[in-house]
């Protein structure tokens, strides 16, 4: 077999078996043969990624971690499967029941919903839309309702607090997150993820052309990675969850698995968002130098897939949890100007010639805001030196 | 610049991360069912009564004064004199604790109990492995469960042990000393424990 066939393997597998299929049936087979794959390697994934996250935030805190399930504690995600199946299922009594139960669900879907265009390999989409990146915020945005639903229907305070503080959270980082993206658009002039991937699947002498190897590209990397971190929820950002102030949140009023299946949405929802920026800034599934295209591209996707996965769980380790204003600070006072000029300074790259002197330019134009923001942000409160005289 | 302390903070992390495969001193956690904790002397948490000798039951050093009983703040002692009596330790005839529980399910472990018995007959234990599957039963202790020997007592509380023993040894040499005096014309205060008798 050669590489290209064995790149190819999924596709042709799948061609081969809708061979068999009469013609009527042919577009639902073939849906259904590109869906099941989605819903069984993410979620798999996911089981794994929460026993290497835990192991990995137990290493960084000098501690082992789930080591008793299984080899190295590697069976620990089918113990917990296994706990949160068997964990009695409480719905409070004034709740609204149909919201109540639909919410996890609707959260689910929402974070499925955007696996549609990802393109995980070579002529490995789903669908390949023109409006591919919309559709990807449009669907992702959809989490916001469910969120909502869930602190709404449980009819307590606590989770209607807590909705309302995870959506205010995700709205405002959903506005940077769509415009770091924008300049990926530019660049490539088209919303069709498939398009995008193969712009960037091009070669000077072995160098790829991601759009992270420019300056406005990096510096919308970091800020698309930033919100995408807030939008998933994550720590330093995890604010919606809240365990110590809110306890849980808009999720307060649920157990068991419907508890299990936020949980699993916030990991899609994770994973989702790092894949468009694989696809976005990272090359999706072009490999990093041209003499190791012999190795198919899925690989490649979840090579890079896990790499950002690990930065999430090593920031995750790494970050106390923010304060709700120095969040809400941060969305609209740094990320936003700094995704403003970035759209800018993207446009200036398309008319400078090319040549170091665009390169120094669009440096300077995004580092020295970045400088000047962070140090105008940076508050000078005078603290006054406290003395308890009872603890003398 | 913004960005600087994040670059530090994950630098540290990074380090932990690594340095926990290589260096095994940076892993300082207990695996606890089989690795252990040393036993710390101070340590107390559950009240266990004190036998002397060998007879467990018979050897209690407790003479059902009620004491404890009455002390104990969210009364979880539950104490029935017996009838007749027994000789003690000392030799001295004493009432016994026919039923002595405890419920360790509302134990608080304040050590009142131990503070205010005056014979040394119950005493903090350092046992904290005490799940049980059963709540009704299982967490009233009866005397039978909380009797443990001085020897017991002297390997988890050295310390505090020797001085308990101290103190009953001279007791006893009181007790022996009186005996022998009593024999000698009585050199007591008239009014006391005839009164009793
Ligand atoms: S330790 Fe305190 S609460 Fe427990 S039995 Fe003794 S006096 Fe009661
Ligand atoms: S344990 Fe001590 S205080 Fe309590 S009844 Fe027995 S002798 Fe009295």
């Amino acid at each position: 077999m050669t590489p290209e066939t064995i790149d190819q393997i999924f596709v042709i597998s799948k061609h081969w078996l809708l061979g068999y299929m009469p013609t009527a049936l042919q577009p639902i087979g073939s849906a259904i043969l590109s869906v099941v794959p989605v819903l069984v390697v993410f979620p798999l994934l996911f089981a794994i990624t929460t026993v290497l996250e835990r192991k990995g935030l137990g290493r960084i805190q000098n501690r082992y971690g789930p080591n008793r399930v299984g080899p190295y504690g590697f069976w620990q995600p089918i113990a917990d499967g296994i706990k949160s199946l068997t964990k009695e299922d409480v719905v409070p009594r004034t709740a609204d029941q149909v919201v109540h139960f639909l919410a996890p669900l609707l959260l689910v879907l929402a974070a499925f919903l955007g696996y549609a265009v990802l393109p995980i390999g070579k002529n490995m989409v789903i669908t390949n839309l023109n409006a591919g990146v919309l559709f990807f915020f449009a669907v992702g945005s959809m989490v916001e309702l469910a969120v909502f639903m869930a602190g709404w229907s449980s009819r307590s305070k606590y989770s209607l607090l807590g909705a309302m503080r995870a959506v205010a959270q995700m709205i405002s980082y959903e506005v940077p997150l769509v415009l770091a993206a924008i300049v990926i658009i530019m660049a490539s002039g088209s919303l069709s993820t498939v398009a995008i991937v193969n712009m960037q699947a091009t070669y000077t002498g072995i160098w790829p052309h991601w759009f992270l190897f420019t300056p406005w590209g990096f510096a919308g990397f970091i800020l698309f990675m930033i919100a995408a971190t807030a939008e998933s929820n994550r720590a330093p950002f995890d604010l919606p969850e809240g365990e110590s102030e809110i306890i849980a949140g808009y999720y307060i009023e649920y157990s068991g698995f419907k508890f299990a299946l936020f949980f699993l949405g916030e990991y899609l929802g994770m994973f989702a968002t790092s894949g468009l920026a694989i696809t976005l800034f990272l090359g999706g599934w072009a490999a990093p130098f041209s003499f190791l295209t012999w190795i198919p591209s899925y690989i490649w996707f979840f090579l890079k897939l896990l790499t950002l996965i690990a930065v999430f769980i090593w920031v995750r380790g790494t970050f106390p949890r923010l304060r709700m204003d120095q969040l809400m600070g941060l969305a609209w006072k740094f990320m936003l100007p700094m995704t403003l000029l970035n759209i800018f300074t993207a446009g200036i790259w398309h008319f400078i010639p090319e040549g170091i002197l665009r390169w120094l330019v669009c440096s300077l134009l995004i580092v020295a805001p970045w400088i000047l923001l962070s140090r105008g942000l940076k508050q000078r409160k005078k603290l006054q030196v406290r003395t308890y005289r009872f603890a003398e | 610049m913004l960005g600087a302390g994040i670059l530090k903070g994950l630098a540290e992390t990074a380090r932990n991360f690594l340095g926990s495969y290589v260096d095994k001193d940076r892993l300082t956690t207990v695996q606890f069912p089989e690795e252990r904790a040393p036993r710390i002397e101070a340590s107390r948490n559950f009240p266990f009564l004190v036998y002397d000798g060998t007879a467990k039951q018979e050897g209690l050093r407790c003479v059902s004064c009620l004491i404890c009983e009455k002390e104990c703040p969210p009364k979880c002692i539950f104490i029935e004199k017996s009838t007749d009596k027994k000789p003690d330790a000392t030799g001295k005839l004493q009432f016994y604790p026919a039923t002595f529980n405890i419920d360790i399910s509302v134990c608080m472990s304040c050590q009142i109990c131990v503070e205010v018995c005056p014979f040394n007959a119950i005493k903090m234990d350092v046992d904290f492995e005490l799940s049980t599957t059963d709540r009704f039963s299982d967490l009233l202790w009866n005397k039978e469960r909380l009797a443990k020997s001085n020897e017991y007592y002297r390997e988890i509380h050295p310390i505090e042990a020797a001085a308990v023993d101290a103190e009953l040894a001279e007791a006893r040499a009181r007790v022996a000393g009186a005996k022998a005096v009593t024999t000698s014309p009585p050199a007591q205060p008239s009014s006391g424990s005839s009164v009793e008798k």
